[in-house]
């Protein structure tokens, strides 16, 4: 079957950057180009454009980042993309290698307010229904999903600060508490710790190998497990 | 005012970790009693005392967070201090994390009883550079503060005259008070609770703030459904104006009070440098570091364990050499012997074998758990122990398991949930303890060669995993995953790890020794009277058809329930001869060893099991055992025979 989807986009770029950048190490122009499928000279070409717009960060020999504004829009194209890709395959009952294809193509057609849409009527999924991985939040300005789903109509207002994991956050960096994501037991077991929405949290350490992170919160120390330290979504940079 | 009782009952309250249990163990010593509360498997400590002339009756509640229904400790201690309604309820906070302790003070303060805040290891608090307005917060919280360093026994006789004083008043604390959104309904919802629950231990507002939440425990307390749908319309209402569910709008409107009370009483006036504390800190969290310091740490205490173990096991096996001659006086009819060999036998061993390991693990456990450095090996292991469906924190039981799975499951009681607790307890049962090494190494080790003795443990490795993934899907309950406090490094207090290592070995030797003496005598009294053979006779279906072994061997696999070292000791005498390589084929060694190592786990494991978690899931895990490893050897027999290895 012919590739159809655009590889050479720079909204492409971004959600692959976004999918291999992990904790801010820089991917290699190389491995990027090997996951498009393009000659490394035209990825090193598009990185060069990405970054005279301020969305990558290019460091010699080591490769390239997304800066905040990069990663939000990388996110915000991999949420349009695997929130399409889990319409296609679990409401239209797409195989899934055509829902993958036919999700690139749509990914960039689709409006704010259809995803917006898209995701309620999906009853905000947390994790994409093709490849189980996790569907990044939005970033409307609400505090919980239960909170847009009883509001029902679009807002166009977003927050004024992109939203990332916990665990992405980096050594020192603080960040305020957007919103969990987690079964009920695991929301009140840290709020009760006192990770509630709104609280200034900064990160101490990590472990390495997607182990627990180490944070101060409320003048103490919690470890939390990656898996649910990646379901809470705080704010950053908007904290001193 | 009334007459002051002569008996009171205080409970102690407080965050894990605070020194809660070091304030018990001091006031208490050796007065006290441990056991489980009543229909649960959640450890009850209580102790007496004597103090001016009363008698106190102490008991000290689980180490929580909150009192939601997260976990049966929860529940636990919120029916206590409501249906109990003990004289005073001691509230330890840590001095150093006022706020997040003061989340659960609140919660204390909605339930009213009569409170003492103990405002622990304020030494540490004051090197920090905290200063904290005692007068203030004790004004704030309408409660007495009693400023106590647990581990110099400072401040314990103010904090007694303090709850005594509260007590014989009955003085209650202040009601809190949140924000007029949450206040209003609560007001509102109080008011119906009133009018329409009559006979309740709970005071109305605390119902009413609980319904509001929509905490399922107390909506099944109350029998009636005007109330229920009033509070759920109350409770949509407020969820509209936050946008979150009604739990968190009210966790948050406490810690906002929380944070209130504490910044207007609190200072920080700034150490002048990083303290050595947080330099440990750094370097055992470090991602090289961290393991290195782990490895090097966690392997010299096992070595330390071991050698000292097998040292102590040597001379008290030693003394009870001396002992062995005087029991042949008992004479030789069959009583004696089951007498002797039975119940004397047993108790040695357990004196011997299972005693001398346990007890610097405890020992350890103590100081590892004392120190905070327990925190920090979970942390670094929880990616890897994600893959068996376990956290971080279950690596310390999973290791003791190498040594005893006794002390492992006892081990268990530091996860957070029963769920938890229940798939670690389980897994570490899987773990070849050191009676199970003896077996592989002197059978398969000796006559096959170590590669072979080697190629077990990577096969049972490999089963952990799978069951442990297993029971993760299996066990019900929402999983959840690591979600711990990281305390501070304290340095141990010699005094209060000697004491902890003693409530907890005496709390084994209760347990486990008449245990083990019982099923000594049952397994001799059936040998005495001709029932072993006859029992192997009916397992040999079991040992010749599925396992391909010879049928005198299922005599041992009834031993082993006993002492799994046992299956190996007494080989020689069952197979009669010492040639085993002549009575056994290779195969039959590797599959007999197979199964040793999985069948069940021994009688003293599985009391600890019944102990933890009950008799039910007890039986569950032993039957599932058995079924286990006899369909895995049975099938593990017939590859063997196929591919004809070895």
């Amino acid at each position: 079957m012919p590739n159809l989807f655009v590889k050479e986009g720079p909204e492409e770029y971004l959600e692959a950057l976004y999918k291999l950048t992990r904790n801010g190490t820089p991917v290699k122009t190389t491995d990027l180009a090997k996951h498009l499928g393009v000659s490394p000279a035209s990825a090193t070409q598009m990185i060069q454009r990405l970054a005279e717009k301020g969305c990558v960060e290019y460091i010699p020999y080591r490769g390239a980042r997304l800066t905040n504004q990069g990663r939000s829009e990388g996110a915000r194209m991999t949420r349009k993309h695997r929130l399409l890709e889990t319409f296609l395959v679990s409401v239209l009952n797409m195989r899934r290698d055509k829902a993958h294809a036919e999700a690139c193509e749509l990914e960039h057609h689709l409006s704010d307010e259809a995803e917006e849409a898209l995701c309620r009527i999906l009853k905000h999924p947390e994790f994409c229904a093709d490849d189980k991985m996790p569907i990044p939040p939005c970033d409307s300005p609400f505090s919980s999903c239960a909170e847009c789903m009883a509001s029902g109509t679009y807002s166009k207002l977003r927050r004024s600060q992109p939203i990332k994991p916990l665990s992405s956050l980096e050594k020192g960096e603080s960040a305020k508490i957007a919103f969990i994501r987690a079964g009920r037991g695991a929301v009140q077991r840290l709020c009760d710790m006192g990770l509630t929405p709104g609280t200034p949290v900064k990160m101490v350490t990590s472990a390495p190998l997607k182990g627990p992170v180490e944070i101060e919160v409320r003048g103490s120390k919690l470890a939390i497990g990656w898996g649910i330290a990646s379901r809470i979504f705080v704010e950053a940079g908007s904290l001193g | 005012m009334v007459d002051p009782k002569a008996e009171l009952c205080i409970g102690l309250a407080g965050n894990a970790n605070v020194g809660k249990s070091v304030i018990f163990n001091e006031l208490t010593g050796f007065s006290q009693v441990i056991g489980n509360w009543p229909g649960k498997t959640v450890e009850k400590a209580s102790g007496t005392l004597f103090f001016e002339g009363r008698r106190i009756n102490l008991v000290d509640l689980p180490g929580i967070y909150s009192l939601s229904t997260f976990s049966d400790e929860e529940i636990i201690s919120r029916q206590f201090i409501a249906e109990q309604k003990p004289d005073a309820i001691i509230n330890v906070v840590d001095a150093t994390v006022l706020e997040r302790n003061l989340f659960f003070t609140l919660q204390l303060m909605e339930l009213e009883a009569p409170l003492v805040v103990a405002l622990n290891v304020y030494d540490l608090a004051q090197s920090r550079g905290i200063v904290i307005d005692l007068e203030r917060l004790s004004a704030e919280l309408g409660v007495p503060v009693v400023p106590t360093v647990a581990i110099k026994r400072v401040g314990l006789t103010d904090l007694l005259r303090a709850a005594i004083r509260v007590a014989d008043e009955r003085s209650m604390p202040k009601r809190p008070t949140y924000g007029p959104e949450v206040e209003s309904r609560i007001a509102c919802l109080t008011n119906l609770v009133e009018n329409l629950v009559t006979s309740s231990h709970y005071p109305s507002r605390w119902i009413a703030v609980r319904l509001l939440e929509g905490d399922p425990q107390v909506e099944g307390m109350v029998h009636s459904p005007a109330l229920l749908v009033e509070a759920g319309r109350l409770r949509s209402e407020l969820e509209g104006i936050h946008g979150e569910p009604a739990s968190i709008v009210m966790a948050s409107e406490r810690y906002a009070l929380a944070n209130r009370i504490s910044s207007a009483c609190q200072k920080f006036i700034q150490p002048p440098h990083r303290t050595l504390a947080s330099r440990i800190d750094f370097l055992t969290t470090h991602g090289i570091w961290g393991y290195v310091i782990m490895f090097f740490l966690v392997v010299g205490l096992f070595l330390a364990v071991f050698a000292f173990g097998n040292w102590l096991s040597g001379v008290l096996d030693g003394i009870l050499d001396h002992i062995r001659p005087f029991l042949t006086a008992l004479g030789p009819g069959p009583l004696a012997r089951i007498l002797r060999e039975g119940l004397v036998e047993g108790l040695f061993a357990a004196v011997s074998i299972a005693l001398p390991y346990v007890l610097p693990f405890y020992l350890a456990l103590s100081l590892l758990e004392d120190s905070g450095y327990l925190a920090r090996i979970a942390f670094l292991m929880d990616s890897i122990m994600h893959k068996i469906g376990l956290h971080g924190k279950a690596f310390i039981p999973m290791l003791l398991g190498f040594g005893c799975n006794v002390p492992a499951v006892l081990g268990c009681r530091i996860m957070e949930t029963r769920r938890e607790r229940l798939i670690a307890a389980f897994v570490s049962t899987l773990v070849p303890c050191s009676a199970r090494t003896i077996v592989i190494l002197a059978l398969v080790g000796k006559y096959l060669g170590p590669g072979y003795a080697l190629s077990l443990y990577i096969l049972d490795i490999a089963i952990i995993f799978a069951l442990g993934r297993l029971a993760y899907k299996t066990v019900p309950g929402e999983p959840i995953g690591l979600i711990m406090e990281m305390p501070s490094y304290k340095k141990p207090s010699g005094r209060v790890v000697v004491n902890q290592t003693w409530f907890r070995i005496s709390g084994f030797i209760i347990m486990a020794f008449p245990l083990i003496m019982a099923a000594g005598a049952i397994i001799v009294a059936a040998d005495t009277f001709g029932g072993l053979q006859w029992a192997s006779k009916l397992l040999s279906p079991l040992t010749v058809g599925v396992l391909g072994l010879p049928a005198a061997m299922g005599v041992l696999l009834i031993v082993g329930v006993l002492r799994k070292e046992l299956t190996v000791l007494t080989l020689a005498s069952v197979l009669g001869t010492h040639q085993f390589t002549a009575v056994l084929t290779p195969i039959q060694m590797y599959v007999f060893s197979f199964v040793v190592m999985l069948y069940i786990p021994c009688v003293a494991t599985i009391a600890a099991l019944a102990k933890e978690f009950g008799w039910k899931d007890a039986a569950y895990v032993t039957i599932f055992e058995i079924a286990f490893a006899l369909a895995a050897a049975g099938l593990l027999y017939r590859i063997l025979l196929l591919i004809g290895w070895p």
